[in-house]
Protein backbone atom coordinates (compact mmCIF):
# COMPACT_ATOMS: atom_id res chain seq x y z
CA UNK A 1 0.00 0.00 0.00
CA UNK A 2 2.74 2.52 1.57
CA UNK A 3 4.66 1.44 -1.63
CA UNK A 4 2.20 2.01 -4.29
CA UNK A 5 1.79 5.59 -2.86
CA UNK A 6 4.78 5.89 -3.07
CA UNK A 7 5.64 5.21 -6.38
CA UNK A 8 2.34 7.58 -7.50
CA UNK A 9 4.06 10.39 -5.67
CA UNK A 10 7.57 9.99 -7.40
CA UNK A 11 5.56 9.62 -10.70
CA UNK A 12 3.77 13.07 -9.97
CA UNK A 13 6.66 14.76 -8.97
CA UNK A 14 8.24 13.73 -12.10
CA UNK A 15 5.43 14.85 -14.07
CA UNK A 16 5.50 17.75 -12.15
CA UNK A 17 8.62 18.31 -12.67
CA UNK A 18 9.50 17.57 -16.51
CA UNK A 19 6.16 19.69 -17.47
CA UNK A 20 7.00 22.61 -15.29
CA UNK A 21 10.57 22.62 -16.71
CA UNK A 22 9.96 22.33 -19.86
CA UNK A 23 6.92 24.95 -19.65
CA UNK A 24 10.34 27.21 -18.58
CA UNK A 25 12.17 26.34 -21.47
CA UNK A 26 9.10 27.48 -23.39
CA UNK A 27 10.34 30.87 -22.61
CA UNK A 28 13.45 30.49 -24.01
CA UNK A 29 12.27 28.39 -27.17
CA UNK A 30 9.49 31.67 -27.84
CA UNK A 31 12.35 34.11 -27.58
CA UNK A 32 14.82 31.97 -29.81
CA UNK A 33 12.25 30.38 -32.52
CA UNK A 34 11.07 33.25 -33.13
CA UNK A 35 14.14 35.12 -33.74
CA UNK A 36 15.60 32.44 -35.73
CA UNK A 37 12.09 33.10 -37.67
CA UNK A 38 12.74 36.20 -38.18
CA UNK A 39 16.62 36.42 -38.81
CA UNK A 40 17.58 37.96 -35.36
CA UNK A 41 19.54 36.65 -32.67
CA UNK A 42 17.18 36.84 -29.78
CA UNK A 43 17.84 37.06 -25.87
CA UNK A 44 21.34 36.91 -25.07
CA UNK A 45 22.35 39.17 -22.27
CA UNK A 46 21.34 37.32 -19.11
CA UNK A 47 24.91 36.57 -17.83
CA UNK A 48 25.89 33.67 -14.81
CA UNK A 49 30.09 34.16 -14.64
CA UNK A 50 30.37 35.54 -17.85
CA UNK A 51 28.30 32.12 -19.20
CA UNK A 52 25.68 33.39 -21.48
CA UNK A 53 24.63 29.76 -22.49
CA UNK A 54 22.91 30.97 -25.49
CA UNK A 55 20.20 32.86 -23.60
CA UNK A 56 18.78 30.11 -21.33
CA UNK A 57 19.29 32.17 -18.32
CA UNK A 58 16.75 34.59 -19.08
CA UNK A 59 14.06 32.41 -17.91
CA UNK A 60 15.32 32.60 -14.60
CA UNK A 61 15.88 36.39 -14.68
CA UNK A 62 12.39 36.40 -15.50
CA UNK A 63 11.61 34.55 -12.67
CA UNK A 64 13.46 36.47 -10.47
CA UNK A 65 11.81 39.86 -11.38
CA UNK A 66 8.02 38.04 -11.35
CA UNK A 67 8.87 37.02 -8.29
CA UNK A 68 10.15 40.67 -6.90
CA UNK A 69 7.71 42.69 -8.17
CA UNK A 70 5.09 44.69 -6.85
CA UNK A 71 2.47 42.45 -6.35
CA UNK A 72 -0.89 45.32 -7.50
CA UNK A 73 -4.40 44.72 -6.50
CA UNK A 74 -6.46 47.63 -7.95
CA UNK A 75 -9.03 49.03 -5.97
CA UNK A 76 -12.28 48.03 -5.68
CA UNK A 77 -11.41 44.90 -7.22
CA UNK A 78 -12.74 41.45 -5.20
CA UNK A 79 -9.55 40.77 -4.01
CA UNK A 80 -10.37 36.64 -2.65
CA UNK A 81 -10.90 36.33 -6.59
CA UNK A 82 -8.44 38.58 -7.97
CA UNK A 83 -5.79 35.95 -5.91
CA UNK A 84 -7.38 32.76 -6.68
CA UNK A 85 -7.85 33.18 -10.13
CA UNK A 86 -4.35 32.81 -11.77
CA UNK A 87 -4.11 29.94 -8.91
CA UNK A 88 -7.22 28.22 -10.51
CA UNK A 89 -5.51 28.39 -14.12
CA UNK A 90 -2.36 26.50 -12.99
CA UNK A 91 -4.00 24.45 -10.74
CA UNK A 92 -6.16 22.94 -13.62
CA UNK A 93 -3.97 23.20 -16.21
CA UNK A 94 -1.35 20.98 -14.46
CA UNK A 95 -3.61 18.75 -12.69
CA UNK A 96 -5.09 17.52 -16.47
CA UNK A 97 -1.31 15.82 -16.92
CA UNK A 98 -2.12 13.50 -14.35
CA UNK A 99 -3.95 11.22 -17.05
CA UNK A 100 -0.90 11.81 -19.79
CA UNK A 101 0.55 8.34 -19.91
CA UNK A 102 4.47 8.78 -21.10
CA UNK A 103 5.37 5.04 -20.86
CA UNK A 104 4.38 1.76 -21.25
CA UNK A 105 4.18 -0.60 -17.99
CA UNK A 106 7.81 -0.31 -16.23
CA UNK A 107 8.20 -3.99 -14.72
CA UNK A 108 10.66 -4.23 -11.84
CA UNK A 109 11.04 -7.09 -10.25
CA UNK A 110 7.10 -7.90 -9.00
CA UNK A 111 6.19 -4.51 -9.58
CA UNK A 112 4.23 -3.26 -12.95
CA UNK A 113 4.09 0.12 -12.91
CA UNK A 114 2.09 2.23 -14.92
CA UNK A 115 4.19 5.53 -16.14
CA UNK A 116 0.82 7.38 -15.49
CA UNK A 117 -0.16 9.30 -12.68
CA UNK A 118 -3.71 8.04 -12.56
CA UNK A 119 -4.61 5.64 -14.75
CA UNK A 120 -8.41 6.66 -15.05
CA UNK A 121 -11.47 4.82 -17.32
CA UNK A 122 -12.83 8.18 -18.58
CA UNK A 123 -9.11 9.59 -18.56
CA UNK A 124 -10.19 11.26 -21.84
CA UNK A 125 -13.30 13.25 -20.14
CA UNK A 126 -11.22 14.04 -17.15
CA UNK A 127 -8.37 15.90 -19.49
CA UNK A 128 -11.38 17.51 -21.03
CA UNK A 129 -13.22 18.76 -18.15
CA UNK A 130 -9.85 19.92 -16.37
CA UNK A 131 -9.00 22.17 -20.03
CA UNK A 132 -12.49 23.56 -19.43
CA UNK A 133 -12.07 24.42 -15.91
CA UNK A 134 -9.10 26.27 -16.90
CA UNK A 135 -11.46 29.26 -18.24
CA UNK A 136 -12.68 29.41 -15.01
CA UNK A 137 -9.39 31.17 -13.95
CA UNK A 138 -9.96 33.39 -16.93
CA UNK A 139 -13.60 34.31 -16.59
CA UNK A 140 -12.69 35.52 -12.51
CA UNK A 141 -9.21 37.05 -13.46
CA UNK A 142 -11.88 39.16 -15.88
CA UNK A 143 -14.45 39.62 -13.42
CA UNK A 144 -12.48 40.18 -10.06
CA UNK A 145 -10.13 42.94 -11.97
CA UNK A 146 -13.30 45.43 -12.02
CA UNK A 147 -11.60 46.65 -15.43
CA UNK A 148 -13.52 46.77 -18.62
CA UNK A 149 -11.20 45.64 -20.28
CA UNK A 150 -9.81 42.67 -18.10
CA UNK A 151 -13.96 41.73 -18.37
CA UNK A 152 -13.89 41.96 -22.07
CA UNK A 153 -10.81 39.67 -22.06
CA UNK A 154 -12.44 36.94 -19.68
CA UNK A 155 -15.58 36.94 -22.27
CA UNK A 156 -14.18 36.87 -25.04
CA UNK A 157 -12.24 33.86 -23.42
CA UNK A 158 -15.37 31.85 -22.37
CA UNK A 159 -17.14 32.24 -25.85
CA UNK A 160 -14.18 31.21 -27.49
CA UNK A 161 -13.48 28.05 -25.17
CA UNK A 162 -17.41 27.51 -25.60
CA UNK A 163 -17.21 27.54 -29.47
CA UNK A 164 -14.01 25.45 -29.50
CA UNK A 165 -14.44 22.95 -26.77
CA UNK A 166 -17.41 21.86 -28.79
CA UNK A 167 -15.46 20.88 -32.03
CA UNK A 168 -12.77 19.85 -29.91
CA UNK A 169 -15.00 17.52 -28.17
CA UNK A 170 -16.75 15.90 -31.54
CA UNK A 171 -13.55 15.57 -33.71
CA UNK A 172 -12.09 13.68 -30.48
CA UNK A 173 -15.27 11.46 -30.81
CA UNK A 174 -13.99 9.62 -33.78
CA UNK A 175 -10.49 8.72 -32.21
CA UNK A 176 -12.83 7.66 -29.37
CA UNK A 177 -15.54 5.38 -31.92
CA UNK A 178 -12.36 3.69 -33.74
CA UNK A 179 -10.47 3.05 -30.85
CA UNK A 180 -13.26 2.16 -28.83
CA UNK A 181 -11.93 3.36 -25.59
CA UNK A 182 -11.59 6.52 -23.64
CA UNK A 183 -8.78 5.10 -21.47
CA UNK A 184 -5.76 7.05 -22.59
CA UNK A 185 -3.34 4.09 -21.89
CA UNK A 186 -5.53 1.86 -23.39
CA UNK A 187 -5.95 4.29 -26.88
CA UNK A 188 -2.44 4.31 -26.68
CA UNK A 189 -1.86 0.51 -26.90
CA UNK A 190 -4.67 0.25 -29.44
CA UNK A 191 -2.47 2.67 -31.63
CA UNK A 192 0.33 -0.12 -31.76
CA UNK A 193 -0.97 -2.20 -34.34
CA UNK A 194 0.60 -2.03 -38.12
CA UNK A 195 -2.23 -2.31 -41.21
CA UNK A 196 -0.37 -4.45 -43.67
CA UNK A 197 2.80 -5.02 -41.00
CA UNK A 198 4.16 -1.50 -42.80
CA UNK A 199 1.63 1.34 -41.75
CA UNK A 200 1.05 2.15 -37.68
CA UNK A 201 -2.77 2.15 -37.20
CA UNK A 202 -2.44 5.31 -35.40
CA UNK A 203 -4.86 8.48 -35.23
CA UNK A 204 -3.40 10.27 -37.74
CA UNK A 205 -4.08 7.34 -40.17
CA UNK A 206 -7.38 6.61 -38.65
CA UNK A 207 -8.61 10.12 -38.24
CA UNK A 208 -6.80 12.40 -40.30
CA UNK A 209 -9.46 14.73 -40.72
CA UNK A 210 -10.07 14.58 -36.63
CA UNK A 211 -6.65 15.67 -36.29
CA UNK A 212 -6.46 18.78 -38.49
CA UNK A 213 -9.49 20.06 -36.54
CA UNK A 214 -8.26 18.97 -33.26
CA UNK A 215 -5.01 21.05 -33.74
CA UNK A 216 -7.15 24.00 -34.48
CA UNK A 217 -9.51 23.87 -31.95
CA UNK A 218 -6.85 22.76 -29.58
CA UNK A 219 -4.85 26.30 -30.26
CA UNK A 220 -7.89 28.37 -30.13
CA UNK A 221 -8.00 26.36 -26.42
CA UNK A 222 -3.94 27.32 -25.41
CA UNK A 223 -5.51 31.46 -26.36
CA UNK A 224 -2.41 32.13 -28.09
CA UNK A 225 -1.88 32.92 -31.96
CA UNK A 226 -3.66 33.12 -34.12
CA UNK A 227 -6.70 32.79 -31.53
CA UNK A 228 -5.58 34.76 -28.69
CA UNK A 229 -8.36 37.30 -28.60
CA UNK A 230 -8.70 36.71 -24.94
CA UNK A 231 -5.08 38.36 -24.33
CA UNK A 232 -4.87 40.87 -28.15
CA UNK A 233 -2.24 42.77 -26.55
CA UNK A 234 -2.79 45.66 -29.28
CA UNK A 235 -6.69 46.04 -28.41
CA UNK A 236 -7.72 44.96 -25.23
CA UNK A 237 -4.69 43.57 -23.44
CA UNK A 238 -6.87 40.95 -21.87
CA UNK A 239 -8.14 39.26 -18.32
CA UNK A 240 -4.68 39.91 -17.40
CA UNK A 241 -4.09 43.68 -17.01
CA UNK A 242 -4.80 44.18 -14.18
CA UNK A 243 -2.20 41.78 -12.94
CA UNK A 244 1.65 42.09 -12.24
CA UNK A 245 4.48 40.14 -10.59
CA UNK A 246 4.13 36.26 -10.38
CA UNK A 247 0.41 36.31 -10.74
CA UNK A 248 0.89 37.56 -13.95
CA UNK A 249 3.53 35.25 -14.21
CA UNK A 250 1.11 32.44 -13.46
CA UNK A 251 -1.19 32.78 -16.39
CA UNK A 252 1.68 33.16 -18.76
CA UNK A 253 3.10 29.82 -17.60
CA UNK A 254 -0.59 28.38 -17.79
CA UNK A 255 -0.57 29.45 -21.62
CA UNK A 256 2.66 27.76 -21.80
CA UNK A 257 1.46 24.27 -19.85
CA UNK A 258 -1.87 24.60 -22.16
CA UNK A 259 0.17 24.41 -24.72
CA UNK A 260 2.35 21.20 -23.94
CA UNK A 261 -1.07 19.46 -22.60
CA UNK A 262 -2.18 20.14 -26.31
CA UNK A 263 0.99 19.26 -27.33
CA UNK A 264 0.72 15.86 -25.28
CA UNK A 265 -3.28 15.08 -25.86
CA UNK A 266 -2.43 15.58 -30.14
CA UNK A 267 0.40 13.06 -29.58
CA UNK A 268 -1.65 10.74 -27.19
CA UNK A 269 -4.39 10.60 -29.22
CA UNK A 270 -2.88 11.10 -33.14
CA UNK A 271 0.12 10.13 -32.98
CA UNK A 272 0.34 6.58 -31.06
CA UNK A 273 1.66 8.44 -27.69
CA UNK A 274 4.84 6.21 -26.23
CA UNK A 275 4.52 3.90 -29.53
CA UNK A 276 7.76 3.56 -31.45
CA UNK A 277 6.70 2.62 -35.03
CA UNK A 278 7.93 -1.59 -35.26
CA UNK A 279 8.22 -1.79 -31.72
CA UNK A 280 6.86 -4.41 -29.76
CA UNK A 281 6.76 -5.08 -25.85
CA UNK A 282 9.20 -8.16 -27.00
CA UNK A 283 11.05 -6.01 -29.60
CA UNK A 284 11.37 -4.62 -33.37
CA UNK A 285 9.54 -6.83 -35.81
CA UNK A 286 9.91 -5.51 -39.25
CA UNK A 287 7.36 -6.27 -41.47
CA UNK A 288 10.67 -7.48 -44.05
CA UNK A 289 11.33 -10.22 -40.80
CA UNK A 290 14.10 -8.88 -39.01
CA UNK A 291 13.75 -8.84 -35.25
CA UNK A 292 15.84 -7.20 -33.03
CA UNK A 293 14.91 -8.08 -29.04
CA UNK A 294 15.06 -5.50 -26.28
CA UNK A 295 14.95 -5.97 -22.02
CA UNK A 296 11.68 -4.40 -21.07
CA UNK A 297 13.51 -1.66 -19.51
CA UNK A 298 15.28 -0.04 -23.07
CA UNK A 299 11.97 -0.66 -24.37
CA UNK A 300 9.83 1.82 -21.67
CA UNK A 301 12.92 4.28 -22.17
CA UNK A 302 12.39 4.09 -26.14
CA UNK A 303 8.73 4.55 -25.36
CA UNK A 304 9.28 7.65 -23.47
CA UNK A 305 11.83 9.06 -25.54
CA UNK A 306 8.84 8.44 -28.16
CA UNK A 307 6.71 9.91 -26.74
CA UNK A 308 8.71 13.13 -25.53
CA UNK A 309 10.49 13.45 -28.91
CA UNK A 310 6.87 13.83 -30.36
CA UNK A 311 5.82 16.36 -27.73
CA UNK A 312 8.49 18.37 -28.78
CA UNK A 313 7.89 18.13 -32.38
CA UNK A 314 4.45 19.47 -31.76
CA UNK A 315 5.86 22.43 -29.40
CA UNK A 316 7.93 23.69 -31.69
CA UNK A 317 4.87 23.27 -34.52
CA UNK A 318 2.75 25.31 -32.35
CA UNK A 319 5.15 27.96 -31.67
CA UNK A 320 5.93 28.13 -35.47
CA UNK A 321 2.20 28.21 -36.10
CA UNK A 322 2.13 31.22 -33.44
CA UNK A 323 4.90 32.81 -35.01
CA UNK A 324 3.38 32.51 -38.41
CA UNK A 325 -0.20 33.36 -38.68
CA UNK A 326 -2.17 37.13 -37.85
CA UNK A 327 -4.24 37.08 -35.32
CA UNK A 328 -8.17 36.54 -36.31
CA UNK A 329 -10.83 39.24 -36.37
CA UNK A 330 -13.71 37.78 -33.55
CA UNK A 331 -16.58 36.98 -36.42
CA UNK A 332 -13.86 35.14 -38.12
CA UNK A 333 -13.19 33.40 -35.14
CA UNK A 334 -16.34 32.41 -34.54
CA UNK A 335 -17.71 31.53 -37.90
CA UNK A 336 -14.29 29.48 -38.53
CA UNK A 337 -15.88 27.52 -35.16
CA UNK A 338 -19.24 27.07 -35.19
CA UNK A 339 -19.95 26.94 -39.49
CA UNK A 340 -16.69 25.75 -40.39
CA UNK A 341 -14.60 23.39 -37.64
CA UNK A 342 -17.73 21.95 -35.99
CA UNK A 343 -19.70 20.99 -38.92
CA UNK A 344 -16.90 19.53 -40.64
CA UNK A 345 -16.27 17.43 -36.99
CA UNK A 346 -19.85 16.59 -37.17
CA UNK A 347 -19.65 14.88 -40.54
CA UNK A 348 -16.84 13.02 -39.95
CA UNK A 349 -18.06 11.82 -36.90
CA UNK A 350 -21.03 10.51 -39.27
CA UNK A 351 -18.80 9.06 -42.18
CA UNK A 352 -16.65 7.66 -39.18
CA UNK A 353 -19.74 5.90 -37.79
CA UNK A 354 -20.47 4.30 -40.72
CA UNK A 355 -17.26 3.35 -41.88
CA UNK A 356 -17.24 1.00 -39.14
CA UNK A 357 -20.87 -0.15 -39.44
CA UNK A 358 -19.66 -1.55 -43.02
CA UNK A 359 -16.50 -3.12 -41.00
CA UNK A 360 -18.41 -4.82 -37.98
CA UNK A 361 -20.81 -6.49 -40.92
CA UNK A 362 -17.65 -6.84 -43.41
CA UNK A 363 -15.83 -9.27 -40.44
CA UNK A 364 -18.61 -9.90 -37.47
CA UNK B 1 -10.10 61.75 -65.45
CA UNK B 2 -10.88 58.11 -66.04
CA UNK B 3 -11.57 55.63 -62.87
CA UNK B 4 -9.37 52.92 -62.33
CA UNK B 5 -11.67 49.94 -61.12
CA UNK B 6 -9.74 47.57 -59.03
CA UNK B 7 -11.53 44.50 -59.06
CA UNK B 8 -10.97 42.49 -55.71
CA UNK B 9 -10.25 38.83 -56.36
CA UNK B 10 -12.34 36.07 -55.17
CA UNK B 11 -10.64 34.13 -52.92
CA UNK B 12 -10.19 30.35 -54.59
CA UNK B 13 -11.62 27.21 -53.26
CA UNK B 14 -7.93 25.92 -51.87
CA UNK B 15 -7.43 29.87 -50.47
CA UNK B 16 -10.64 29.29 -49.02
CA UNK B 17 -9.90 26.31 -46.76
CA UNK B 18 -7.13 28.21 -44.97
CA UNK B 19 -4.90 25.13 -44.23
CA UNK B 20 -2.83 25.01 -47.83
CA UNK B 21 -2.30 28.73 -47.05
CA UNK B 22 -1.18 28.29 -44.12
CA UNK B 23 1.03 25.47 -44.98
CA UNK B 24 2.80 27.68 -47.03
CA UNK B 25 3.01 30.37 -44.37
CA UNK B 26 4.46 27.55 -42.35
CA UNK B 27 7.13 27.19 -45.39
CA UNK B 28 8.21 30.35 -45.19
CA UNK B 29 9.08 30.74 -41.62
CA UNK B 30 10.44 27.01 -41.67
CA UNK B 31 12.82 28.18 -44.18
CA UNK B 32 14.14 31.25 -42.51
CA UNK B 33 14.38 28.87 -38.85
CA UNK B 34 16.52 25.84 -40.91
CA UNK B 35 18.16 28.58 -42.48
CA UNK B 36 19.33 30.31 -39.67
CA UNK B 37 19.42 27.64 -37.42
CA UNK B 38 21.96 25.99 -39.72
CA UNK B 39 24.11 29.02 -40.20
CA UNK B 40 24.34 29.33 -36.30
CA UNK B 41 25.47 25.95 -35.65
CA UNK B 42 28.24 26.46 -38.80
CA UNK B 43 29.22 29.88 -37.13
CA UNK B 44 29.76 28.03 -33.81
CA UNK B 45 32.08 25.65 -35.20
CA UNK B 46 33.74 28.65 -37.21
CA UNK B 47 32.60 27.84 -40.82
CA UNK B 48 30.34 29.57 -43.03
CA UNK B 49 31.15 32.83 -41.39
CA UNK B 50 30.91 34.46 -44.44
CA UNK B 51 26.91 34.08 -44.49
CA UNK B 52 25.27 36.21 -41.91
CA UNK B 53 22.42 34.20 -39.90
CA UNK B 54 20.75 37.13 -38.21
CA UNK B 55 20.24 40.72 -40.02
CA UNK B 56 20.64 42.39 -36.92
CA UNK B 57 24.04 43.70 -35.50
CA UNK B 58 25.02 42.60 -32.01
CA UNK B 59 25.69 46.25 -30.78
CA UNK B 60 28.43 47.18 -28.29
CA UNK B 61 30.55 44.34 -29.58
CA UNK B 62 29.80 44.23 -33.09
CA UNK B 63 29.12 48.51 -34.82
CA UNK B 64 27.59 48.85 -37.88
CA UNK B 65 29.78 49.41 -40.80
CA UNK B 66 28.92 53.22 -41.05
CA UNK B 67 28.75 55.60 -44.59
CA UNK B 68 31.97 57.38 -46.08
CA UNK B 69 29.40 60.35 -45.59
CA UNK B 70 27.93 60.10 -42.03
CA UNK B 71 28.27 62.50 -39.58
CA UNK B 72 29.21 61.33 -36.76
CA UNK B 73 31.27 62.88 -33.27
CA UNK B 74 33.34 66.02 -34.38
CA UNK B 75 36.96 65.97 -34.57
CA UNK B 76 39.67 68.95 -34.92
CA UNK B 77 42.13 68.24 -37.45
CA UNK B 78 46.03 68.57 -36.35
CA UNK B 79 48.93 69.99 -38.37
CA UNK B 80 52.06 67.76 -38.52
CA UNK B 81 53.62 69.63 -35.07
CA UNK B 82 50.73 68.82 -33.43
CA UNK B 83 48.51 72.30 -33.59
CA UNK B 84 45.09 72.49 -34.38
CA UNK B 85 44.71 73.76 -38.00
CA UNK B 86 42.07 76.04 -36.98
CA UNK B 87 42.58 79.17 -37.56
CA UNK B 88 40.09 80.65 -35.21
CA UNK B 89 37.75 82.54 -38.60
CA UNK B 90 34.65 81.93 -36.02
CA UNK B 91 32.81 80.63 -39.89
CA UNK B 92 31.27 77.44 -37.60
CA UNK B 93 30.81 79.11 -34.51
CA UNK B 94 28.54 81.89 -37.08
CA UNK B 95 26.83 79.38 -39.32
CA UNK B 96 26.08 76.85 -36.52
CA UNK B 97 21.92 77.02 -36.44
CA UNK B 98 22.61 75.51 -32.72
CA UNK B 99 24.92 78.03 -31.30
CA UNK B 100 26.82 74.88 -29.75
CA UNK B 101 30.39 76.05 -30.95
CA UNK B 102 32.14 78.64 -28.87
CA UNK B 103 35.35 79.76 -30.27
CA UNK B 104 37.70 82.05 -28.08
CA UNK B 105 40.41 83.29 -30.90
CA UNK B 106 44.02 84.13 -29.80
CA UNK B 107 46.57 85.78 -31.74
CA UNK B 108 49.26 82.97 -32.90
CA UNK B 109 53.00 83.53 -32.43
CA UNK B 110 53.54 82.76 -35.89
CA UNK B 111 52.98 85.58 -37.98
CA UNK B 112 51.81 83.70 -40.98
CA UNK B 113 49.09 82.52 -39.00
CA UNK B 114 46.84 84.78 -37.97
CA UNK B 115 44.95 83.64 -35.34
CA UNK B 116 44.62 80.54 -33.52
CA UNK B 117 41.74 79.15 -30.87
CA UNK B 118 42.62 79.21 -27.33
CA UNK B 119 38.99 78.04 -26.62
CA UNK B 120 37.47 75.42 -28.76
CA UNK B 121 34.01 74.03 -27.26
CA UNK B 122 31.34 72.03 -28.16
CA UNK B 123 28.31 71.31 -26.40
CA UNK B 124 26.93 67.63 -28.20
CA UNK B 125 23.94 67.91 -25.93
CA UNK B 126 22.97 70.87 -28.10
CA UNK B 127 24.47 70.15 -31.47
CA UNK B 128 22.20 69.27 -34.15
CA UNK B 129 24.74 67.12 -36.52
CA UNK B 130 23.73 69.28 -39.31
CA UNK B 131 27.31 69.52 -40.55
CA UNK B 132 27.34 73.03 -41.48
CA UNK B 133 30.47 73.75 -40.03
CA UNK B 134 32.25 70.90 -41.30
CA UNK B 135 31.20 73.12 -44.91
CA UNK B 136 31.70 76.41 -43.89
CA UNK B 137 35.29 75.60 -42.41
CA UNK B 138 38.04 77.17 -44.95
CA UNK B 139 40.77 74.92 -43.80
CA UNK B 140 39.38 71.98 -43.34
CA UNK B 141 40.01 72.02 -39.39
CA UNK B 142 36.63 70.36 -38.48
CA UNK B 143 35.64 67.00 -39.47
CA UNK B 144 32.86 64.51 -38.61
CA UNK B 145 34.34 61.48 -39.44
CA UNK B 146 35.41 59.94 -36.40
CA UNK B 147 33.18 57.25 -36.13
CA UNK B 148 31.95 57.45 -32.72
CA UNK B 149 28.52 57.05 -32.04
CA UNK B 150 28.35 56.37 -28.01
CA UNK B 151 27.65 59.84 -27.00
CA UNK B 152 25.88 59.05 -23.46
CA UNK B 153 26.90 60.82 -20.79
CA UNK B 154 25.19 60.98 -17.00
CA UNK B 155 25.57 64.92 -16.97
CA UNK B 156 25.26 68.12 -19.35
CA UNK B 157 28.72 68.96 -18.52
CA UNK B 158 29.95 65.86 -19.63
CA UNK B 159 28.31 66.23 -23.27
CA UNK B 160 30.81 69.42 -23.49
CA UNK B 161 34.15 68.80 -25.21
CA UNK B 162 36.65 70.83 -25.08
CA UNK B 163 39.49 71.26 -27.41
CA UNK B 164 41.41 68.37 -25.77
CA UNK B 165 38.90 66.07 -27.17
CA UNK B 166 38.54 67.42 -30.42
CA UNK B 167 41.53 67.12 -31.15
CA UNK B 168 42.11 63.36 -30.04
CA UNK B 169 38.89 61.66 -30.61
CA UNK B 170 40.52 58.59 -28.66
CA UNK B 171 40.41 60.63 -25.95
CA UNK B 172 37.88 60.78 -22.98
CA UNK B 173 37.14 62.49 -19.98
CA UNK B 174 38.57 62.40 -17.60
CA UNK B 175 41.57 63.88 -18.66
CA UNK B 176 44.75 64.26 -16.13
CA UNK B 177 45.60 67.52 -16.39
CA UNK B 178 46.10 69.58 -19.97
CA UNK B 179 48.67 68.20 -22.14
CA UNK B 180 48.51 70.84 -25.47
CA UNK B 181 51.72 72.34 -25.89
CA UNK B 182 50.23 75.28 -27.11
CA UNK B 183 48.79 78.04 -24.10
CA UNK B 184 44.83 77.00 -23.80
CA UNK B 185 41.81 77.84 -21.88
CA UNK B 186 40.29 74.80 -21.05
CA UNK B 187 38.43 73.50 -18.53
CA UNK B 188 41.21 70.81 -16.98
CA UNK B 189 43.62 74.67 -15.67
CA UNK B 190 39.67 76.19 -14.47
CA UNK B 191 39.73 78.66 -17.47
CA UNK B 192 43.29 80.09 -16.64
CA UNK B 193 45.90 79.85 -19.91
CA UNK B 194 48.44 76.80 -19.36
CA UNK B 195 51.84 77.84 -20.49
CA UNK B 196 52.63 81.45 -21.94
CA UNK B 197 53.86 82.84 -25.03
CA UNK B 198 57.13 82.53 -23.90
CA UNK B 199 57.33 78.97 -23.60
CA UNK B 200 55.37 78.80 -27.24
CA UNK B 201 58.04 81.44 -28.45
CA UNK B 202 61.07 79.35 -27.35
CA UNK B 203 59.45 76.06 -28.91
Amino acid sequence: MIEALLIKLALAGLVLFAVLNFAGLHTWVERKQSALIQDRIGANRAPILGFRMLGLFHGIADAIKMFTKEDIVPTGANKTLHTLAPFFSVFFALVAFAAIPFGDRLVWGDLVIDLQVANINAALLYVFAMLSMGVYGVILAGFASRNNYAIMGGLRATAQMISYEIALGVAVLGVIMVYGTMNLADLVRAQGHMIGGWIPLWGIVTQPLAFFIFVTAALAETKRLPFDLPEGESEIIGYFVEYSGMKFGMFFLTDFLETIMVACLATTLFFGGWQVPFLSPEGFQFPWGAEILVSNLVYVLLGVTSFTFKVIVFSWLFMQIRWTLPRFRYDQLMSLGWKGLFPVAVVNVVVTALVLMFFAEASP
Amino acid sequence: MTVKVVERRELTFWENLYLPQIISGLRITSRHFFRNLFLHIAHLFGRLKHIRAAATYQYPEELRPLMSRYRSRHRLTVRDDGSPRCVGCMLCETVCPAKCITIVPGEHPDPHVEKYPVRFDIDLGVCVYCGYCVEACPEDAIRMDTGILDLAAYSREAMQLDIHELMDPGLRKPLGECSLEFPHKCSLTDGEMKGSWESVDEA
